[in-house]
């Protein structure tokens, strides 16, 4: 029992660092969801694309052999062009994938089988071009492991803040412009009615691709982040990430923002504790046995609202 | 003003609209009667670009503008008060204002700022609950948000899909007393109505619309005289 209670501390600090990163993961689910009703099942495959940009990057920087990495440049380095290219990924998906098909009036499956496929082509698009063996991200080059302080029995290191802080100040961010910026309201008001948001000349089509591009953006980053904490990534690394934000995001309660970000904290810390109390191989059990029991008993989530409430409303 | 020139448009594979030609000048107040499914509220999506015509033209001030987007068209000085209010449940009553001015982008903020007091010098219940959700509106506050927000966008022409729809009579009376108000500053409408004893009392001139065609259209003093449209739309034999 001692033994449990000395580990606590350290397990909840890796649940809440990992937890951070699948809320920044899991908002892609939930903005995407807002405006068109489906599930971007590629959204896991942007994150691992992003997670190879910013090792590419990072590569090159060491290659450079330019001294002293410190991380105050290099991960703004790392970080910005992984956002951009992932976003802008995210916006031809949609563009090439999924809006000729709900442009000609196909159902929801139509889209979402099209996000499968998208999914399995980028996977092989990478393994492809990148090789399949695994790429290691040089992260001690970048956070010496000298780099760390105890705080309450935990030790905690720089790059553990570094993810904390990053994915809190992206989520700030986001969240402010949803709420508080005239693009915000024009992607509440699609995710709401979108034939009225039409009707007060919001063009719809240019709004649904500014949400798929800030959505893969933090997935982008997201990627750069579990790339350095992990420190090893390869092209299948989308596939469970990806489930396990999409849980994050129901967990929440699809749809809504502080949803997604709630859920992902704690579905890190919930996968954290499983590790150390259970088992590490029971792992992605407990994680989905969530999913699951979200679905049974709490279909719309822990903030999300029951469609049939609003339509009383 | 504004000019339909035989516009067939589809919903669907549904021709909802199989030709109608209308006109509104400046100024008037123009009623647009019909049953159910008699195209009414097609026309005006039509008219603001939300759905294309098959064939046929819509100008405005001496300009075509089928096929323009619909920002463009708002832009123009066309807006709508859509049928069943359709207010943003989920945003404070300000920022329902706020989404009626986004075609205006660019536009002053203190002019901003002027539209929305002008909006709350209109129905006094609005500057009460601007923080609040409009979700949690009553309906004939929600009628009253969607006529604001509509506003918001300095319309030359403004569109009302049935304004007067799940209203108590008292409220009725009141949002067609504004109505007038709306109109006596310049404001030009076109209102589709069930109602069409209310409406008719309001409106200059009045059309008829039956399975997507206007079946008739005068002045609205002849058309309260009408037999038919008094059988079929004030309830009598």
């Amino acid at each position: 029992m001692s033994d449990i209670l000395s580990i606590l501390p350290q397990q909840l600090v890796f649940g809440i660092a990992l937890g951070t990163v699948y809320g920044l993961l899991a908002l892609g689910y939930t903005m995407v969801y807002g405006v068109l009703f489906m599930i971007n099942f590629a959204h896991g495959e942007i994150f691992m694309i992003g997670a190879y940009v910013g090792w590419g990057l990072l590569t090159i920087l060491l290659d450079a052999q330019l001294g002293g990495l410190h991380p105050l440049w290099v991960l703004p380095v790392l970080l910005l062009p992984a956002m951009l290219f992932s976003g802008g990924l995210g916006v031809a998906l949609e563009r090439f994938a999924y809006r000729p098909l709900y442009a000609r009036g196909a159902t929801r499956l139509g889209p979402l089988i099209s996000a499968v496929g998208a999914s399995i082509f980028l996977q092989n698009a990478v393994m492809l071009t990148q090789g399949a063996r695994m790429k290691v991200y040089m992260t001690n080059f970048l956070f010496p492991p000298t780099w760390r302080f105890n705080l309450f029995g935990a030790s905690i290191s720089a790059l553990l803040v570094v993810m904390v802080g990053v994915a809190t100040a992206m989520m700030w961010g986001l969240n402010t412009l949803v709420q508080r910026t005239r693009l915000g309201r024009a992607i509440r008001a699609v995710a709401e009615d979108r034939e009225m948001a039409a009707a007060m000349g919001v063009d719809v089509g240019k709004v649904i691709s500014a949400t798929f591009f800030l959505g893969s953006a933090l997935a982008g980053a997201a990627g750069v982040l579990i790339g350095l904490y992990y420190t090893q990534i390869d092209f299948v690394m989308g596939y469970s990430a990806g489930l396990k934000a999409f849980t994050a995001a129901v967990l929440g309660g699809i749809g809504n923002i502080r949803g997604a970000m709630l859920g992902g904290l704690l579905l890190g810390v919930i996968e954290s504790l499983a590790v150390s109390f259970i088992n590490p191989a029971f792992k992605d059990v407990v994680v989905f046995a969530v999913l699951i029991l979200t679905l049974v008993f709490r279909p719309e989530g822990l903030l999300g609202e029951r469609l049939a409430d609003w339509k009383k409303v | 003003m504004l000019k339909l020139d035989e516009v067939v448009t589809y919903y669907g594979p549904v021709k909802a609209l199989k030709g109608v030609s209308l006109e509104i000048n400046a100024g008037e107040i123009v009623c647009l009667l019909g049953g159910n499914a008699s195209g009414k509220s097609t026309t005006m999506k039509t008219i603001l670009g939300l759905v294309r015509p098959r064939s046929g033209t819509v100008s405005f001030e001496g300009q075509r503008i089928d096929g323009l987007r619909t920002g463009d068209i708002v832009r123009r000085g066309i807006s709508l008060v859509p049928e069943a209010r359709r207010v943003f449940g989920r945003m404070t009553v300000w920022e329902n204002l706020t989404m009626g001015a986004y075609s205006r982008y660019g536009a002053p903020p203190a002019e901003l700022e002027h539209d929305i007091e002008r909006v709350y010098g209109l129905f006094d219940r609005l500057r009460e609950r601007a923080t609040q959700y409009a979700g949690t509106l009553s309906g004939g506050e929600q009628q009253m948000l969607a006529i604001g927000r509509a506003l918001m966008a300095r319309p030359r022409l403004l569109l009302m899909d049935e304004p007067s729809m799940g209203l108590a009579p008292a409220l009725v009376d009141q949002v067609f007393d504004i109505i007038q108000t709306i109109n006596n500053q310049g404001t030009t409408i076109l209102v589709v109505e069930q109602n069409a004893a209310v409406a008719l009392s309001i409106a200059h001139r009045g059309y008829v619309l039956q399975n997507g065609s206007i079946v008739l259209h005068d002045n609205a003093a002849a058309l309260l005289k009408t037999d038919s449209i008094r059988r079929a739309y004030l309830g009598e034999d």
